[in-house]
């Protein structure tokens, strides 16, 4: 599928991971997304911002369709993952999430042992067919999710066991082992401590490049410290978006500027 | 004049107390109800509570034991006029005299004396009513008479109140609890005198279940023989045919019910199948004795096999559907007790709804399947009027499901059923039976009570 640019005000020369034209989605009578326009790009982190009910975390679940599972739930416009929209008959939602990756604000280990924790989606999806090479799986997501040296003498022991942070990281590897396209990530340290957060964010930057990165946050200061573009949703409305040095230093919307700069939100 | 009459107007002065004791401590304050330590309506609830229960309790007493004293009085007045007599004979001239005075028939001509004895039972009826109610509305007047002076706008009667209330609370808590030993208790005391007259691993491993004792020493087949291994077989065995029925229909229908079902068919459906638990087991019991049953002898007869007209595996089947509702009710409070973000993080993993329920949900819900599984199967094993009805009598001690076999709770129908002296080890064979199915559902019930518990630590 083809968008054309002139329906958009964004101008590129790289070709977007995914994107998103004229998104609308309703809960029921709420209509808490307005024709958002927004790219991803395959090779950088995008910040999604704003106060809350903005809308962020919205347009984040419509990326992998994690919206579904929401009855009252209605999307509409164009979401595109290269190029092929996400929202046809012909998408298998289950195929596209494997592509997707999500994190979620609260750490979700499952009640099962770490090894299982990471070795779930590549078992589902069949993506080992030996043991050892699920253990190489296992232990590339771990490795690469930071937790590794931590977790590799009790890989059996329960991944509820792990403390807040290491169990987000645990979520992350878990997300690594199916060996998605795109990252989404809600708000992931909402629930942890400066030291956790600050390993989280060592983390998504060392992840940048591997995976196109879209995280949710709250903290400008985060969003300032791990992101290449910055998107300001405000009531629904994708207000700005570009690069996150402009957002945060030369914001062009006064909303923007008053937001970042701490008048409301 | 009776006792309502005196209820009555004891509960008419309580009424004026608590109007009384509002005012006065109102007055007290001149109407400024700062200066008051609690509301004025507790001190009315207060002059109600302390004056009433004193005499309530008086007339209680009374109630229960004038009956018993007044006997013991005219026993003696009975022994004093005729002599020595049995106490069959006494009793017959008890209710001879309360008879006459009652203006019953009398059972025998009316003598002067027993003229006599009947106008002293009455007067002694009489005089122990007045005796109590005038006692009653002493203590009421006086009663009151003493709150009236307690009452002042420090009292604490909010306090008092609430130590009136717990105390309240505790004594009916207490009622519960002791009746709960008791019955224990009983089974405990008759089954130890039921295994005076037979030894206790004749009774559990005895493999011939044929209960019947002698009326006369010369009396054929006088000894009995139970060995309640059978009754235990058939218990388990139609338990076990009936969880092989509710257990997959129960998860399964909880499954749909949390993961697949839209929110209007969860609506209708849900309640539609909690309605099975409000069905009378009595009804089951005809179903499966006049529906079920037949509907598998004909079955049986037809592809040529032998079925017995009352199978276990009929009241088993029955069984099954009775216990559907609390496989699945419990069942489903488990798996909606799974936090939603186990869904969503295995969702977004890429598994479909099944793979997240096999892998997910189920492993995590286990324990409180578990606990389902057992809560339903001690229900089964105490379930009574299925089979009863569908069952059948005979001790058979067989893996056949389409043979007749007998469970503990029909044999401890058949037991008591009729005229039984209270000493034969027939009799006291029941209780034996009822103490082993009482430990093995409380067995059941504990540790589904601990799957639980364990199970409710892990997300909180």
């Amino acid at each position: 599928m083809n968008i054309q640019a002139a329906d958009t005000n964004i101008t590129t020369d790289r070709e977007p991971k995914m994107q998103a034209r004229r998104v609308n989605v309703f809960y029921g009578d709420t209509h808490a997304l307005k024709d958002v326009n927004l790219d991803i790009y395959a090779d950088e982190v995008t910040a999604l911002i704003g106060p809350s009910g903005c809308g962020k975390s919205t347009f984040l679940r419509c990326l992998n369709r994690m919206n579904d599972t929401v009855a009252s739930c209605r999307v509409k416009g164009v979401m595109t993952l290269d190029n092929e929209d996400i929202y046809s008959k012909q998408v298998d939602v289950v195929q596209l999430r494997a592509r997707v990756g999500m994190v979620f604000q609260k750490p979700n280990p499952f009640p099962k042992s770490i090894y299982d924790n990471v070795a779930y989606g590549p078992r589902i999806h069949g993506l080992a067919r030996k043991g050892d090479e699920l253990d190489e799986i296992v232990f590339t997501s771990l490795q690469k999710a930071g937790l590794w040296d931590e977790v590799k003498d009790r890989l059996d022991t329960s991944g509820t066991a792990l403390s807040g942070g290491q169990q987000q990281r645990l979520c992350i590897a878990r997300a690594i082992a199916v060996n998605p396209e795109v990252i989404l990530m809600d708000e992931p340290c909402s629930a942890l401590d400066p030291i956790a957060t600050a390993k989280i964010e060592e983390l998504i930057d060392e992840l940048k490049g591997h995976y196109a990165i879209v995280i949710v946050t709250h903290s400008m200061q985060q969003a300032a410290r791990v992101s290449q573009k910055t998107a300001f949703f405000h009531l629904g409305n994708l207000v700005e978006y570009g690069d996150t040095v402009e957002i945060f230093t030369n914001p062009q919307e006064p909303k923007t500027k008053d937001y970042i700069t701490g008048r409301y939100g | 004049m009776n006792t309502y009459i005196v209820l009555l107007i004891l509960l008419a002065l309580s009424v004026l107390n608590f109007t009384l004791g509002k005012k006065r401590v109102l007055a007290a304050v001149n109407g400024d109800m700062a200066g008051l330590h609690s509301l004025p309506n507790h001190y009315g609830w207060f002059a109600v509570i302390f004056s009433l229960t004193p005499s309530l309790f008086i007339l209680f007493i009374w109630m229960v034991s004038h009956g018993h004293i007044i006997d013991t009085i005219l026993i003696e007045k009975i022994k004093a006029t005729y002599g020595a007599l049995s106490d069959f004979e006494i009793n017959v001239h008890l209710s001879d005299i309360r008879n006459l005075a009652n203006n019953d028939a009398v059972s025998v001509a009316i003598s002067p004396e027993l003229r006599e004895a009947a106008d002293y039972y009455d007067k002694l009826r009489v005089n122990s009513f007045w005796a109590a109610a005038l006692l009653a509305f002493g203590i009421m007047l006086g009663a009151s008479a003493y709150i009236a002076k307690l009452i002042t706008p420090t009292l604490r009667a909010r306090n008092h109140i609430e130590q009136a209330v717990r105390f309240v609370l505790v004594a009916s808590s207490t009622i519960a609890i002791l009746t709960t030993i008791g019955i224990v208790l009983s089974l405990l005391f008759e089954t130890m005198l039921f295994l005076q007259h037979v030894a206790i691993d004749d009774f559990l491993f005895g493999l011939k279940w044929s209960p019947q004792t002698a009326l006369r020493a010369d009396q054929v087949g006088s000894s009995g023989s139970f060995g309640a291994l059978p009754l235990f077989a058939g218990t388990l065995f139609i338990t076990f045919i009936a969880l092989l029925v509710a257990g997959p229909i129960g998860l399964l229908s909880a499954i749909y019910m949390t993961e697949f079902a839209s929110d209007r068919i969860r609506t209708i459906a849900k309640p539609v199948l909690e309605i099975l638990a409000g069905v009378p087991t009595v009804v089951y019991g005809f179903f499966a004795a006049l529906v079920v049953a037949p509907a598998i002898r004909d079955f049986g007869t037809y592809v040529g096999l032998d079925v017995a007209s009352e199978s276990a595996l009929a009241a088993g089947l029955v069984m099954g559907i009775m216990i559907i509702p609390f496989i699945s009710s419990l069942s489903d409070d488990a798996i909606t007790a799974v936090p939603q973000s186990m869904r969503d993080g295995s969702l977004a993993l890429g598994s479909t709804k099944t793979e997240t329920m096999l892998k997910v949900l189920l492993p995590a819900a286990l324990p409180g399947v578990v606990s389902a599984f057992l809560l339903a199967t001690s229900r089964a094993v105490g379930e009574t009027m299925i089979v009863v009805m569908a069952a059948g009598m005979a001790a058979n001690l067989t893996a056949n499901p389409l043979d007749a076999v007998t469970t503990v709770t029909v044999q401890i129908v058949a037991l008591l059923t009729g005229d039984q002296e209270f000493d034969s080890a027939k009799t006291l064979s029941a209780f034996a039976l009822g103490l082993a199915l009482f430990i093995i559902t409380l067995c059941l019930n504990v540790v589904a009570l601990y799957v639980v518990r364990k199970y409710r630590e892990e997300y909180e």
